[in-house]
């Protein structure tokens, strides 16, 4: 059965900036290191800490101790201030990210909308964009001719279809980004907020393919400051900060203390 | 909708998953990664074919341009060197293309190549959950096309001089198979090691210059007479022997071919090695 279980998930990542991404500086520097043995508190507050090898290494702890539990009906809306951590835990859920510690147990397909180009290669055509994703889908030949008239409907692009990605508008990237993103029928779906972009014809039609999409998913889960979106579309929200899982339960009350919340700032 | 955040009877402890301790999702490893690159294998055959395309996008001959320049190499070369080493140009032309060929569109372009396998690959990385070796695959891919179109080189002059291999040609496909496999240990092993540190790759590059001059491409091993015995020392010898032997028609040579596989394996294990450490924050090195 479909289900997402993390317990005491924490998720720490490195961020490699100027010398720490050189072999050679990272090798002097640690020689160096070990010459001076340089004394460092174990505990360090808040999020970043530098590695304790020495390597210059700058570590984020983006998630700390999340213990969360999605069952299937579940739309789970995340809420949180930019840096609290909802698209580290979207990312942690579809598996693009390893927890450094902790139990996580996905069951079921999953699919993740976070990077509005879907790893697109903007100097492939569209056409060819479309065949690499139903290919990443493990889609078969004959699905694959169908999508892809259904994306060309959709995505409106015309001529535009067999012409490098770089040359499209804004808008453009997001409408092919947006039909293809939306051609899984996955058991667990995780958007973040990107979605509700584009222009005002766009979003209607938008709207009705994302809709098809969510309610034939088992578990939802939006990472969004659209709290209009998350009333619509939520039937439990998980307000997070700094990682932590702040307050989680029903939609109406978790929006209101987050609201309350937002106007006090 | 409940507020009770985990629901302990259904929890997963390890023993849902007994071999794996840590998080059920991510225990996979390298099999684990390679099983599922297994799947996905027309992406990357696909990824790796659309790379050239889009290399050669708008050019007339393509790829094509590479043979050109490789056989305006043979021809320059040979005339030079067969003039320096006093060696004829009817035995020393063949095997200077086949050598060329092995070397620029084998070794060192994979070995180079390797190096980007997940930098070149990171907006995919990013933005969805794929196997890391498919990426490999991609590039083994691209560079097979590229040496096949290299071939033409080694046939013309073949044709020229009217030499031709016979059966022993067909030691070739093993040689030819275990290089696929040396590719994709490369691109793992290069691959992470380059994510990580980015001045790796220009370091590989001045390596494999000195590896092309100490590794008997352009001059042949018996040139060195009774040094020749020291060759064995240098696994990249063994690495063209084995498939240059038999293109040029030779029966390969029993040492060289152990030496070959020991290397391999050494350098498969090195990769395996690196990609356990490597696979889980190749994404936070992008």
């Amino acid at each position: 059965m479909t289900h997402i279980h993390l317990r005491d998930v924490s998720l720490t990542f490195p961020v490699l900036h100027g010398a720490s991404k050189s072999f050679k500086k990272t090798l002097f520097s640690r020689a160096k290191n070990s010459v001076k043995k340089i004394r460092q508190s174990a505990a360090v507050g808040g999020a970043m800490t530098m590695d304790k090898s020495g390597s210059g290494c700058l570590l984020v702890q983006a998630l700390t101790g999340l213990t969360l539990s999605f069952q299937p009906g579940e739309r789970v809306g995340l809420v949180g201030h930019n840096g609290a951590g909802k698209t580290t835990l979207l990312r942690v859920l579809a598996g693009i990210y390893e927890a450094t510690e902790g139990y996580v147990d996905v069951q079921g397909e999953r699919h993740a909308l976070i990077d509005p180009q879907s790893g697109m290669n903007p100097e492939l055509t569209g056409r060819e964009n479309l065949r690499l994703f139903a290919l990443r889908l493990g889609l078969k030949k004959e699905d694959i001719s169908r999508f892809e008239a259904d994306v060309e409907a959709f995505a409106e692009l015309g001529l535009f279809f067999d012409l490098p990605l770089r040359l499209y508008s804004s808008g453009m990237g997001v409408r092919l980004g947006f039909a293809l993103a939306t051609l899984p029928r996955p058991d667990i779906l995780l958007m973040d907020e990107w979605f509700m972009a584009g222009d005002q014809n766009f979003q209607s039609k938008a709207e009705q393919r994302l809709s098809q999409m969510v309610s034939s998913a088992d578990i939802v889960v939006v990472a969004s400051h659209s709290l209009s979106v998350l009333r619509t579309w939520c039937n439990r929200i998980v307000w997070m900060e700094a990682g932590h899982v702040k307050m989680d339960g029903p939609t109406e009350a978790i929006l209101d203390a987050y609201e309350d919340f937002l106007s006090n700032v | 909708m409940t507020v009770d955040p985990f629901v302990p009877t259904t929890s997963v402890q390890s023993g849902s998953a007994p071999d794996c301790p840590k998080s059920p999702v991510s225990c996979s490893g390298l099999r684990a990664d390679l099983q599922e690159t297994r799947k996905l294998l027309r992406l990357g055959i696909a990824l790796g074919w659309l790379d050239i395309k889009l290399r050669y996008r708008g050019s007339v001959l393509g790829p094509f341009w590479l043979t050109v320049v490789s056989a305006l190499m043979v021809i320059s070369m040979g005339g030079l060197y067969s003039t320096l080493f006093h060696m004829n140009l009817a035995s020393y032309l063949p095997f200077l293309a086949v050598s060329l060929m092995l070397w620029q569109a084998g070794i060192a372009a994979q070995v180079q190549d390797s190096c980007g396998c997940f930098i070149e690959a990171e907006a995919m990385i990013r933005a969805s959950r794929l196997p890391l070796p498919l990426f490999a695959v991609r590039v083994v891919v691209r560079n097979v096309i590229i040496f096949a179109h290299n071939i033409i080189v080694p046939l013309a002059v073949s044709a020229f001089y009217h030499v031709w291999p016979g059966v022993a040609v067909l030691w070739a496909l093993p040689a030819a198979a275990l290089w696929l496999v040396d590719g994709l240990a490369l691109c793992l092993l290069l691959g992470a090691l380059c994510a990580r540190y980015r001045d790796i790759p220009p370091i590989v590059g001045a390596l494999m210059q000195v590896v092309f001059y100490i590794t008997p491409i352009i001059w042949a091993p018996a040139q060195l007479h009774d040094y020749a015995r020291f060759l064995l020392l240098n696994p990249f010898y063994a690495a063209i022997e084995i498939l240059r032997q038999p293109l040029l028609g030779h029966e390969p040579d029993t040492l060289l071919w152990e030496i070959a596989l020991g290397a391999s394996a050494l350098l498969c294990g090195a990769a395996a090695l690196v990609y356990r450490k490597a696979r889980a924050r190749v994404v936070f090195w992008m």
